[in-house]
């Protein structure tokens, strides 16, 4: 380790800012408890928040821990080529929902994206999606709260029961105290937190490594060393002609449609995690803008997130990012005899190392930020498509609306009871929780073909809609169980049909994968539609493209007309990739 | 009352920024670091950037003064 670069302790002053942070955030909770009268309220906020409010919410509901930390440790893997997630991966389907689906969500009147479902199609589609959404969400906050208690453990030595529980309890009292309101509100929060908690990092770091310049050089040296390309880890297009010639392990088609395309469309334009935001919104023309809003600063973060660990990777001369012990103590080696290094502390790594007591506080309030944020979002979405999709369908269909308020309270009790549940189940059996991500990652990958032409091809029907997605999720399996990434046996990393295909990365098997499962059901969607028979019409208007009139805008100037957010959007995310080229 | 329950979130978050900032500032002005990179070292980085909070904070009260004001009249 580097001398100078040794981690500091936690004293008052940090703990006093992680308390004040605390309070907060259950202060905002209390001042709401009042507002929540109808289950409108407490689920979607009365659709009443202005577009700004709902635009940074959804941006802080998907920056969970793990996204953070994530995106830091890929930073240290693959450089700035990580850009990928947020510039091709996230940019374009915001800017698509917010132009192009959200007058059917937002017009439609539908509670929720499984409803939505309900509307265009039949109840075997939504309950397909009410049950697989619900369950994922429950298991997703679960692995991040396992996450997040391991990562505080292994920092700060804070017991794993204790921070599980503290952060569990505090995302549970202010949702229950204020609904949906109130995880936008400190989602808000979060993110002015994230931002202000991150960026001395970098500007540390940075200055630590001698600029942008100093990094860049130091990134190459350290690539050329490796035997890649020297601009391996500071350029994000170059190498991408072939899966050998980069970080990630793949070529240039599988990443666009891959990762930019089916899996990018399938989160951002069909999650409802994130279009809950936009539903909350006080307009149509603030639903529409809210993805937009959001796609300005996801273009910049990777710099707050990223950054962190690429610098990690080469400050002081070597690095921070520590070894992984290996079963026997000592650190772990790979079969060339290389130390394995744990990029998941690349980040937490960098807050421990650069930041003295003070910072060091506000940064560990912006990852515990980050969490409760991932958390909150996981949760109220969970609440609502229970409440509305499986409750008022499947158990009790005409009780007066105190009722579901008060079902929406105990499914946000009991969500937040089964993730605890589901971050201990990580803890014990990794293998488990790796195995239902897959399941889910299965699920996912041919969504978006099945809104795609639900929305904009009036032929669609709900058979075809319910086979389409089945095929494509049964594909997804087929195409991982025949296929494995390099140097991975078979199992839970695919090739369980045996293998046909070896990909360099699991990167490029994930996007692979996504692709197969789309086309998939794209095509039976398509198929088993023109055999049955379409919905009338007069059904559908409000729902498909072409049966719906352009919603009026009400913008009053120029530049708050969503069309015209969305091409300044697109010209910026331009500029950065001809930067980074 | 709407189910924001007249609560404008710029209040809490500018009251948060403010007082962390403030905070920030007296401890780095109080106790230098004595640890970290360069940089940091001497309370610098926590002062400088507590300030930053701070500004940002009593930005955040300004611009929601005008937005209550309006409710009220």
């Amino acid at each position: 380790m580097a001398p100078g670069l040794t981690p500091v302790g936690l004293r008052w002053i940090d703990y006093s800012i992680i308390g004040i942070y605390f309070a907060f955030v259950l202060g905002i909770g209390w001042q709401l408890r009042r507002a929540m009268r109808t289950s409108t309220d407490f689920f979607l906020s009365g659709r009443s928040l202005p577009a700004w409010i709902t635009g940074l919410a959804f941006l802080s509901a998907n920056l969970g821990a793990q996204e953070v930390i994530g995106m830091g440790a890929s930073g240290a893997k693959y450089g700035i080529s990580t850009s990928h997630f947020y510039w091709i991966g996230a940019v374009p389907a915001m800017l698509f929902v917010g132009l192009f689906m959200m007058p059917f969500y937002y017009g439609s009147k539908a509670r929720s994206v499984p409803e939505y479902l309900r509307l265009r199609f039949d109840e075997k589609t939504r309950a397909f999606n009410a049950v697989s959404f619900a369950v994922m969400t429950v298991f997703s906050s679960g692995v991040s709260m396992y996450a997040m208690g391991a990562l505080m453990h292994l920092l700060l030595g804070w017991s794993f029961n204790v921070s599980v529980l503290i952060s569990a309890a505090i995302v549970l009292t202010y949702i229950l105290l204020g609904g949906l309101t109130s995880a936008i509100y400190n989602e808000v929060l979060q993110f002015f937190l994230i931002v202000f908690g991150f960026a001395p990092l970098v500007i540390v770091g940075l200055n630590e490594v001698g600029g942008w310049n100093g990094l860049k050089a130091k990134l190459s040296a350290l690539a050329v060393a490796q035997g890649h390309p020297s601009g391996a880890y500071t350029h994000a297009w170059q190498g991408l002609d072939s899966p050998t010639h980069n970080l990630i392990g793949v070529e240039w088609f599988g990443l666009v449609m891959g990762l930019g395309f089916v899996l990018s469309f399938g989160y951002w334009c069909t999650d409802f995690l994130v279009v809950q935001r936009a539903m909350a919104a006080d307009s149509m023309d603030s639903a529409r803008r809210t993805p937009l809003i959001a796609a300005v600063p996801k273009m910049v973060f990777p710099f707050l997130v990223i950054l962190p660990g690429m610098i990690a990777l080469v400050i002081g001369g070597s690095g921070i990012i520590p070894a992984k012990t290996a079963p026997g103590g000592g650190p772990l080696l790979d079969a060339a005899g290389k130390i394995v290094l744990d990029y998941d502390l690349a980040t937490p790594s960098m807050l421990m190392h650069l930041f003295p007591n003070g910072m060091l506080g506000l940064g560990l309030a912006a990852l515990l930020a980050s969490f409760m944020s991932g958390m909150a979002g996981n949760i109220t979405a969970f609440n609502t498509v229970w409440t509305y999709d499986l409750y008022q369908t499947y158990v009790k269909k005409d009780a007066d609306d105190a009722h579901y308020l008060w079902i929406g309270r105990v499914a946000t009790v009991v969500g937040i009871a089964l993730a605890i549940a589901a971050a201990y189940v990580a803890a014990a059996f990794n293998n488990i929780m790796e195995l239902l991500q897959l399941v889910f990652a299965f699920v996912n990958a041919p969504l978006f073909a099945t809104f795609f032409l639900g929305m904009f091809w009036r032929r669609t029907t709900g058979h075809g809609a319910f086979w389409g997605l089945l095929s494509g999720t049964l594909a997804a399996a087929v195409h991982h169980g025949l296929t494995l990434p390099a140097g991975a046996v078979a199992g839970v990393k695919g090739g369980y049909f045996g293998v046909v295909q070896t990909f360099r990365s699991e990167m490029g098997q994930t996007f692979w994968t996504a692709i197969f499962a789309w086309t998939t059901c794209f095509v039976v969607t398509i198929i088993v539609s023109m055999l049955t028979r379409p919905r009338p019409d007069e059904e559908l208007v409000g729902l498909v493209y072409a049966l719906t009139p352009r919603p009026p805008s009400t913008a009053r100037a120029f530049w708050e007309k969503p069309a015209f957010l969305g091409v300044i959007t697109l010209v910026l995310l331009l500029i950065l990739n001809l930067i980074f080229r | 009352m709407s189910a924001t329950g007249d609560l404008d979130v710029r209040v809490p978050i500018g009251a948060l920024f403010s007082l962390l900032g403030v905070m920030l500032t007296v401890y780095g002005y109080l106790e230098p670091a004595s640890s970290g990179p360069a940089f940091t070292k001497g309370g610098q980085i926590n002062m400088w950037w507590g300030l930053v909070m701070l500004v940002f904070g009593v930005l955040m009260l300004l611009v929601a003064r005008p937005a209550r004001e309006k409710v009220a009249r």
